[in-house]
């Protein structure tokens, strides 16, 4: 299992546009991914699921997923979680 | 037959056209058993929750900017695989999709309220969304706003910030509402955009889609079925006005040439093109709380005195009036006050809040000050909700110590216009906020919908305050503005210049209507004006009597009036 652990950086947390942003990169990816916060592990995909987290700018999640190409994906939603959406 | 509903007309604008009324809200779908099995509900709710996902994208790529990204994470929403395994679930356990959809949605949207602030909003999106694909289910209209094909006139109850977000305003004719009064949402949002409307008019849910209506908002008058005359002269009206349409923009002046400098209120820097487009010769309230709002502690000096550099930088040589932070009441900060409050309106707002955060304040001037320094427009600060001449020196003295040239205070407070020689002895000058004037004036709290028809500027009430701060500042040389919403009413303006007040302040889309009411009288009229609306025992008598006085050749009462 591939995990990334990295800090939010969007202004407002993982709200609204960012979540939509995070979402739908998890959807087009194929393969399920798993966020963790806290004691707290979702499905990825879910938006409700992110927003009722509450992740908050500089909250650290924890991304995991399985699979061949499982590193790349999780690269590139710790990308979309490292840069600011807000901005 | 004709008949017709009265309310309360926002600007005063005509339109004639066939109504849609928006769809009531669904009512909760049974909890009885399915009578079908459950994959065959599982399809149902798969396909609608489907079909609604693409709808809702669709009205987002329709709406485009900021409606597109709400409307896109709604349709994420709808098509959230979490939500789904719950709706399938609770359809295993003998739900029908309606039942499972209404619920599963309700689960969530119960979480997100529990998690209050921002969450909490987002519940009115699932809310929504839940009855979009209910609706999709029951095969009936979504709830909503109608997206019809041709123009039309919305009545509605209310409408909510979603809903207008929305508005096709190609295809919005005119607003009537049987709800809210001249601060509601609807009205707001209507004097912004210019869209006619009539807020208030008891009876209008009993219309029927299709039904034509002719509504003037100058005299807050919807008439229902209007024969083929009614309609005539509606129309003759229509056509004048278009072609009288095309007042050149230029300063704001009587028609003896009186100058009344036409400002704009503006709450975020992204209005300033329009502003300037539609002709404003400065800006007369500009509100700073979207700089606060949002943030847990206020923003630093250098990140504020970029902000309003950039407002001074598009007005050079023109006055552009900030107001201080005013949070309280509508619009809460917790790094200002925190303590829930019984009276919110009567309480620590305004001044007094800034006061009891004195670090807050400071940094705010001392943010205007360095940044009109560096630009060439003529910057003035004002304090908001100021209620004794005491605290009127405890913010000129310290705005002068932090490097302001030019300090004044709000007046929205009656304490404060009765003693407005004294505010104005302590005082550059005074902004008359009528909003909150009146709410205080009439004791009716401007949110509250059941005593909004107290909401009335036109009230002489209210009126003779702003004339007793007229005299004032005539007295002393002072300049006196109005930044409520009271000055984007064309004719109010004109009263509220024979009242003493010698710039007005207004949304940028009401500045054309309210120029080219200014051109049609001279002072004396004015003051006229201003004499027979204080005269008058309540808003409607001052506002029927003043458009009769300046009404110069009085339409005949058409048969059916008779």
């Amino acid at each position: 299992m591939a995990t990334r652990t990295v800090t939010v950086a969007s202004a407002h947390g993982l709200h609204a546009r960012p979540a939509s942003l995070f979402v739908q990169a998890v959807a087009s990816s194929g393969i399920a991914v798993e966020l963790t916060k806290g004691d707290k592990t979702i499905n990825a995909a879910s938006i409700l699921g992110v927003i009722s987290l509450g992740i908050e700018h500089g909250d650290t999640i924890t991304l995991s997923a399985e699979g061949d190409n499982a590193d790349a994906v999780l690269d590139q939603l710790a990308e979309i979680i490292t840069t600011d959406q807000d901005a | 037959m004709t008949s017709s509903l009265t309310g309360v007309g926002i600007g005063r604008g005509l339109a004639i056209g066939e109504i849609l009324r928006m769809p009531d809200p669904l009512p909760e779908p049974s909890d009885a058993a399915s009578t079908l099995d459950a994959d065959a509900e599982k399809v149902r709710a798969v396909g609608a929750l489907a079909a609604t996902a693409a709808d809702v994208r669709l009205r987002g790529a329709r709406a485009g900017g900021a409606a597109k990204d709400v409307l896109d994470a709604q349709a994420f929403m709808v098509e959230d695989p979490t939500l789904k395994d719950d709706v399938d679930k609770r359809i295993e356990a003998g739900k029908t999709a309606e039942r499972a959809v209404f619920e599963a949605f309700a689960a969530f949207r119960d979480l997100l309220v529990s998690m209050g602030g921002y969450m909490g909003e987002r519940a009115t999106d699932l809310n929504d969304v839940s009855q979009r694909v209910v609706a999709n289910l029951q095969g009936v209209a979504a709830p909503g706003v109608p997206t019809p094909d041709h123009p039309f006139i919305l009545v509605a109850r209310d409408l909510a910030p979603a809903d207008t977000a929305l508005l096709d305003l190609d295809k919005v004719l005119a607003l009537i509402t049987s709800d809210g009064g001249p601060t509601s949402h609807t009205a707001i949002l209507a004097r912004e955009k210019s869209i006619v409307a009539v807020v208030g008019a008891v009876g209008a849910l009993e219309l029927s889609d299709g039904q034509t209506v002719i509504v003037d908002a100058t005299t807050g008058v919807v008439t229902v079925d209007p024969s083929a005359a009614e309609r005539a002269a509606a129309e003759a009206t229509l056509a004048d006005r278009a072609a009288a349409k095309d007042v050149p923009v230029g300063p704001g002046s009587l028609a003896d040439g009186t100058l009344v400098p036409l400002l704009a209120n503006l709450g975020t820097v992204d209005k300033l093109a329009e502003a300037v487009e539609k002709g404003a010769e400065g800006v007369g309230l500009f509100r700073t709380e979207f700089l606060f709002l949002d943030s847990a502690k206020a923003p630093t000096v250098e990140d504020q005195t970029a902000k309003y550099s950039a407002l001074f930088a598009a007005f050079p040589g023109k006055k552009v009036v900030v107001r201080a932070l005013d949070a309280g009441a509508d619009k809460p900060l917790s790094f200002l006050n925190d303590e829930p409050e019984e009276n919110p309106a009567l309480g620590l707002r305004g001044l007094r809040a800034l006061r009891a955060n004195e670090p807050i304040l400071r940094d705010q001037l001392s943010a205007i000050a360095a940044a009109a320094a560096e630009n060439e427009a003529d910057a003035w600060v004002m304090a908001p909700m100021v209620s004794t001449v005491e605290e009127t020196r405890y913010f000129t003295h310290l705005a002068k110590e932090l490097g302001i040239k030019t300090a004044g205070v709000m007046i929205e407070v009656p304490a404060a216009a009765l003693l407005a020689d004294r505010i104005l002895a302590d005082s550059d000058f005074a902004s008359i906020g009528t909003n909150d004037l009146t709410q205080y004036t009439l004791a009716a709290d401007r949110l509250l919908g059941s005593v909004a028809s107290f909401q009335d500027p036109w009230h002489p009430a209210v009126l003779r305050l702003v004339g007793e701060v007229g005299k004032a500042g005539a007295a002393l040389g002072k300049p006196v503005g109005i930044c409520g919403e009271a000055a984007a009413d064309p004719l109010l303006a004109v009263v509220l210049v024979g009242l003493g007040a010698t710039s007005l302040s207004m949304s940028p889309a009401a500045l054309a209507d309210v120029r080219a009411e200014l051109a049609r009288f001279t002072l004396k009229q004015a003051k006229q004006f201003a004499e027979i609306a204080l005269s008058a025992n309540s808003a409607v008598e001052a506002r029927v009597a003043v458009i009769d006085a300046a009404t110069p050749n009085k339409s005949t009462p058409t048969e059916s009036e008779k």
